[in-house]
């Protein structure tokens, strides 16, 4: 980015702080500001967003991506004017529109024809203007028998779409839209994406706020991550996807408390069990498609000759995903005596999809199958990735489609 | 990754934060105009009967205190035409309550706007006075041919009303500015306002005319309260021309100018402090 190509950027967000000061104990009467005038009420100073900077050249459309509470949505708010900044400065090129909500203003005692009046003009159109659009909005929502029916009587379906419409025939050069997206029904979310394609082809703006990776990776040309306030990262939709569940998923993984349970008769005690990634570092997120390694450390307790070491790796209902086991490489695994350790591993490229994985390891008696330790979902990690088919793996494929004589081949997706 | 140091201003037009006025007039405009008609086409059409309900509520505190003052306590005896002075009386002091009143919660009510959209934060309390003042010019209809059917003949005089209408207008604007954006920090602000108005409708003449009270000292006092000038005025406009003027009452027009004085003071802070609050009254929420 620079602000250099193609001249002016459409917007530009200059070391933006904003802080919000929230009172400790509220005084929320006159009474109590009269009876205690000297009291003084502590603040606890809330820091929103901490200098942030960065512009957006005109015509890109740009994710901005963080955690819940990490001030994506303040900062959305100074950029729309909605709150005031206490130090830097926002510039823009162009007519803002601003989509924090859909369908702002609606009430639901009227008809959709006053709503999208209202709607319209909320949203910066004239009067005049919310008034001949009024076809074109509900040609669009396809809600063309409903329109003098009162906005109560709705289903929340059409409520969405009648107030996805409106936001659309804005006219503005520059939209920021905030997480109008993840609603409405699939056939109706097509079409969205379709609306936000077309705006892109015409060279609008957009500065759009999400969770959703997959709409980021999708639409957006660039992206930035922003956490507790500060900018983490601007690049590409995909290293901005990556890092972002890192975020989200890393911390919590190593909270979640892991398995207790054991069977066996304990003549080894698998004493440790992790994920490491491709440089051999303990992770508790890895992301999919990297190479990674399951390692269990078993400390032994009484003689053993040629156990087997096993694992089992689970999706977070308990669908049994993946297992392997020392018998199917070498049944030899030699000879033990208390005390003796041993590193089971298990190196593989992480087919699995997003989401928690968990390892149940065991270890085996080699004749007769007894355990000697088993302990059910010791450890876990999350995969982040931001592919997400449907599907407990995805598997390295291609797709290929043979018509008429002309064969068109497409790698598969896997990372 | 930042912005490389340039000449801000060079990047187009600067976004500042919400305020009172700001930016765009005819949005502002259109903004307060939509808010107000709506609100007033809901109540007007919110229930089947509608508009009846609006008039109802002046009409039956009229009914009641005409029953009172002219059967019970006949204090109306001998003012000319009082059940007309009553029931104008009381339609212009209900548009002072309903639109002070119906003022200080309104920003915490539209909080899905405050919150939500860019616009300018006056909307919101100029509307709901806009609202109230629709109601009004309704209800003045009513006044009107009340007046006509009790046999008054419309005079040149009338055209006073306008002017005492606006005056009423700036009143109501300054207290609904001031109420609304200290509701916002303080929600005590409502029942003490209420009980304000209560005490106001006794404190101006509104069942009483001021030229009937017992002490003449009580006279000027009384006329200090601009809606007590205003309704003496009305009535010699529109009802009685013997009636004596607000000039006259409050003992020279010079005197006049402590009222109108208060009305712009109560304005101009009433903007100064929703002027102050409106940055920040979206966090405040």
């Amino acid at each position: 980015m620079s602000a250099s190509t193609g001249g002016v950027p459409a917007v530009v967000v200059d070391g933006v702080s904003k802080t919000f000061s929230i009172p400790r104990e509220q005084i929320h009467t006159l009474k109590e500001r009269a009876l205690h005038p000297l009291r003084r009420t502590g603040h606890e100073r809330f820091e929103a967003l901490k200098g942030v900077s960065f512009a957006v050249p005109p015509g890109e459309f740009f994710g901005i991506v963080g955690r819940n509470g990490s001030g994506k949505s303040t900062l959305l708010k100074c950029m729309a004017g909605i709150y005031a900044v206490d130090s830097g400065a926002i510039y823009v090129n162009g007519r803002v529109s601003t989509f924090i909500e859909l369908g702002v203003g609606f009430n639901p005692d009227l008809a959709a024809r006053d709503n999208v009046a209202l709607n319209g003009i909320m949203l910066g159109l004239s009067p005049r203007d919310a008034r001949e659009r009024f076809e074109r909005v509900i040609e669009f929502a396809e809600l063309e028998e409903f329109v003098d029916l009162k906005l109560k009587n709705y289903s929340s379906g059409m409520h969405v779409r009648l107030a996805f419409s409106v936001m659309i025939q804005v006219d503005a050069d520059i939209l920021l839209i905030d997480e109008v997206l993840a609603v409405g029904d699939a056939s109706f979310q097509q079409k969205c994406f379709d609306v936000f394609h077309r705006m892109k082809d015409e060279g609008k703006t957009i500065l759009f706020v999400t969770h959703d990776m997959g709409a980021v990776r999708r639409f957006c040309a660039r992206a930035m991550l922003i956490e507790r306030g500060e900018l983490q990262m601007i690049g590409k939709p995909r290293e901005i996807a990556d890092n972002y569940m890192e975020l989200n998923f890393g911390r919590e993984a190593s909270a979640q408390e892991e398995g207790h349970q054991r069977y066996g008769d304990r003549s080894a005690d698998i004493a440790d069990a992790w994920f490491e990634d491709e440089h051999g570092e303990r992770q508790t997120a890895l992301p999919q498609g990297r190479p990674c390694t399951f390692r269990a450390r078993v400390v032994f307790n009484r003689p053993s000759e040629h156990p087997a070491f096993a694992v089992l790796f689970e999706s977070e209902s308990g669908q049994p995903l993946f297992a392997t086991s020392t018998d199917w490489a070498s049944e030899r695994t030699g000879r033990y005596e208390p005390g003796d350790e041993a590193v089971f591993s298990v190196a593989f490229e992480n087919p699995f999809a997003p989401g928690r994985l968990f390892a149940s390891p065991w270890v085996t008696r080699r004749a007769s199958q007894d355990l000697l330790d088993r302990r059910p979902r010791m450890t876990s990690i999350v995969v982040t990735g931001t592919h997400t088919s449907g599907g407990v793996v995805d598997l390295p494929h291609d797709v290929s489609l043979e018509r008429a004589g002309e064969t068109l081949t497409a790698r598969g997706s896997s990372a | 990754m930042s912005a490389q140091p340039v000449e801000l201003g060079a990047f187009g037009r600067p976004i500042r934060g919400p305020s009172a006025l700001g930016g765009d007039f005819r949005r502002f405009l259109h903004l307060t105009w939509t808010l107000a008609v709506t609100d007033f086409k809901l109540r007007f059409f919110g229930s089947v009967l509608g508009y009846l309900w609006q008039l109802l509520r002046p009409l039956m505190l009229f009914g009641v205190l005409l029953l009172v003052f002219t059967q019970f306590v006949p204090l109306g005896k001998n003012i000319h035409q009082y059940p007309v002075v009553l029931l104008q009386d009381i339609v212009i002091f209900t548009f002072f309550a309903d639109a002070t009143i119906g003022s200080v919660g309104s920003l915490v009510d539209r909080e899905n706007l405050v919150r939500k959209i860019h616009f300018p934060r006056m909307v919101i309390p100029l509307s709901v006075v806009l609202t109230a003042y629709f109601n009004f010019l309704l209800n003045l209809v009513v006044v009107m041919i009340f007046a006509l059917a009790r046999g008054i003949t419309p005079r040149i005089t009338w055209l006073e009303l306008p002017l005492l209408l606006l005056f009423m207008g700036v009143l109501v604007t300054g207290v609904a500015m001031l109420l609304s954006s200290l509701y916002v920090r303080f929600r005590d602000v409502r029942p003490i306002w209420e009980v304000v108005a209560q005490a106001l409708f006794y404190g101006s003449p509104v069942i009483y005319v001021i030229d009937h009270l017992q002490h003449r000292s009580f006279r000027r006092p009384i006329m200090m309260n601009p809606i007590a000038d205003v309704l003496t005025q009305a009535r010699r406009a529109v009802v009685d021309p013997h009636a004596p003027s607000a000039a006259y009452v409050i003992g020279g027009a010079a005197w006049l100018a402590i009222p109108v004085g208060f009305v712009v003071l109560l304005f101009a802070v009433g903007f100064w402090l929703f002027n102050r609050e409106a940055p920040r009254i979206a966090e405040q929420l």
